[in-house]
């Protein structure tokens, strides 16, 4: 299915790849601030949704859109709960920075 | 469309989606001072959506019949199976956790609100017969979850426990989540039915990605190793009857859940999963094993024990036969009954003053202090490293039977190896116990819904347990022949 520019389905598949790979790297590479992980989770669900999309326009499926409808609600819960648990984190704590998260190891 | 018999077959669902949304309500008007009688009527919902699994099971029901929602849902037996053990596991939570919150003035109604949701979200899981039913049962349970984890929201530890679940437990679902995109994509279905008519030709490369990263997803959620890492820290930090909870029921929904993923939608390309289940069960098996050596917490060393049982049951599923399957449903079974028990014995760790203890070195002398605790917590150590003549054995029997029928002889032997090793750290408690200079700090009364737990586990986990054999293995073999495995 390509269309009038050119742009057919691997672009859109390496497009949200691109974003998927980042999104993890946000979440190992980071070790600053809990937020950029939150916003790191929200990159992949989003490239989750970019794919299911690019999938459904090409299959002529619908079922695609309705799942990233879905995605997209979820997405929202999960980021008020992860907003409340930082928050809570934060009130004992005093702090949200990634290397401070060690009260638990070995 | 008639959605009445739809509506029939999730009629467990019903009732603890409706008890929860009126329990919102109460919670909403009445504040805390409800939590009790919340408690207790989650827990009779509990029993009424047992009651009503429990016919299906028995009759070993299949079939199209089994469907619902035009074939968004299955409520086979072997989901049945799979929903008595997480209801059992969510009751008997909502038994013992008011006890300890009332004691540190924390019981607040939220709390029987959260299992209701979570065991929803986890009977939703193991019905699931299509991606989407899938994504939303699991996001259901783990949202749920992460806030159950951080419910003492002054104590550092557990704010700590719900921050890396969540962290931890988002990234899973991206990676699941990423995977089923392609395997959609490349499948052009959701539906595990219309997935497996697709894969059955062979994999090209996206459905093998897929399947990875679905796998991956998944095996985050049993906590299977290499993706364990968060198990101890958030078993620690969260109140002890939310890990008791995190260590029964969740654990049962996800490796069923996996298991109708690899048998269902992928039973015909076997060979593909087969290889990253056996290399996880093993993983699982030696770094549970290994990792439990050097701790000094009895609920991170539990933590370690619930990563190596997993990986006893990944090789039921290894075996990827009927017979497996069947293995796999008696060890969750008495798996399920064996860490409720401990977790029990753990809640009955208490000094004078009726605070909690968790150091193995509290443990020391029990035996002539408190024998009862001390006798029950050495049959459940034995029976998790699987010593005859306690019914642990029979789950490890079952799952290298299993194993050994499907002529895996290596991985019977390297998991049977591996055992003796875990078996070391299960024996040297029962050491700190009977053999140590008495410590003498817990001193703490038990209260009597704790006591009757810890005595109802001992006594299954007895062999007295054996008596459940032909029932137990009857249940699990109807269960996993409804499972719609590949011809």
């Amino acid at each position: 299915m390509t269309g009038i520019s050119g742009i057919g389905i691997e672009h859109y598949l390496v497009v949200s790849s691109i974003l998927f790979v980042l999104g993890v790297l946000g979440i190992f590479l980071n070790r600053k601030n809990i937020i950029v992980i939150l916003m790191a989770i929200e990159l992949i669900l989003l490239a989750v949704n970019i794919n299911l999309v690019a999938f459904s326009a090409f299959l002529g499926d619908l079922s695609g859109q309705v799942f990233a409808m879905f995605v997209l609600t979820v997405a929202a819960g999960e980021a008020a709960i992860g907003l409340a648990i930082l928050v809570i984190y934060f009130r004992s704590r005093g702090t949200i920075a990634v290397d401070d998260v060690t009260q638990m190891k070995g | 469309m008639d959605f009445a018999p739809s509506f029939a077959l999730i009629a467990p669902e019903l009732v603890l989606g409706i008890t929860g949304l009126t329990l919102v309500l109460v919670a909403a008007y009445g504040g805390d001072k409800f939590a009790r009688l919340s408690s207790i009527i989650a827990a009779v919902a509990f029993g009424g959506a047992f009651a009503l699994v429990a016919p299906a099971v028995c009759a070993g029901a299949s079939g199209p019949d089994t469907l619902a929602f035009g074939g968004l849902f299955r409520a086979d037996a072997f989901a049945g199976i799979a929903k008595l053990m997480i209801f059992a596991a969510s009751g008997a939570t909502l038994v013992i956790a008011p006890r300890f919150f009332e004691k540190i003035g924390w019981m607040k109604t939220e709390f029987p609100i959260l299992i209701l949701f979570a065991a929803l979200g986890m009977s939703i899981m193991v019905s699931a017969n299509d991606l989407l039913t899938l994504y939303m049962g699991l996001e259901l349970n783990s949202l749920s979850a992460y806030v159950l984890a951080a419910m003492l929201r002054d104590d550092e530890r557990s704010a700590e426990a719900g921050l890396k679940y969540f962290v931890l437990g988002a990234l899973a679902s991206g990676i699941l989540l990423f995977g089923m995109s392609l395997i959609y994509g490349f499948t052009g279905t959701t539906n595990f039915e219309g997935i497996a008519v697709a894969v059955s030709g062979g994999l090209n490369t996206g459905m093998l990605f897929g399947l990875i990263f679905v796998l991956a997803g998944l095996a985050f959620k049993i906590s299977a190793a290499p993706f364990h890492m968060w198990t101890p820290d958030v078993y620690e930090g969260a109140p002890t009857p939310v890990t008791m909870f995190f260590a029964s029921a969740p654990k049962v929904a996800a490796v069923v859940l996996l298991t109708r993923v690899s048998m269902e939608a992928f039973g015909t390309q076997a060979a593909a999963w087969q290889q990253v289940v056996i290399a996880a069960a093993l993983l699982s098996i030696i770094i549970g094993a290994l990792g439990a050596i050097g701790q000094t917490n009895i609920k991170r060393l539990l933590a370690y024990s619930s990563i190596n049982n997993v990986g006893f049951i990944l090789i039921g599923l290894a075996a990827a036969t009927a017979s497996g399957i069947s293995a796999l449903l008696v060890y969750l079974a008495i798996y399920v009954v064996m860490t409720i028990g401990s977790f029990v014995a753990v809640l009955l760790m208490r000094d004078a003053d009726g605070n909690q203890l968790e150091g193995i070195s509290d443990l020391a002398g029990l035996a002539t202090t408190r024998p009862a605790l001390a006798w029950s917590l050495m049959a459940l150590m034995f029976s998790l490293a699987g010593i005859p003549p306690l019914f642990g054995f029979w789950g490890k029997f079952v799952v290298f039977q299993a194993a050994v029928q499907a002529d895996m002889l290596a991985l019977a032997a390297i998991g049977i190896a591996a055992s003796v090793i875990g078996a070391f750290y299960y024996i040297k408690i029962v050491k700190v116990m009977f053999f140590d200079e008495a410590a003498d700090t817990i001193k703490g009364e038990g209260d009597r819904p704790h006591w009757a737990l810890l005595l109802i586990c001992a006594a299954i986990i007895s062999p007295l347990g054996y008596f459940l054999t032909p029932w137990l293995g009857n249940l699990a073999d109807m269960a996993a022949t409804s499972l719609a495995l590949p011809a």
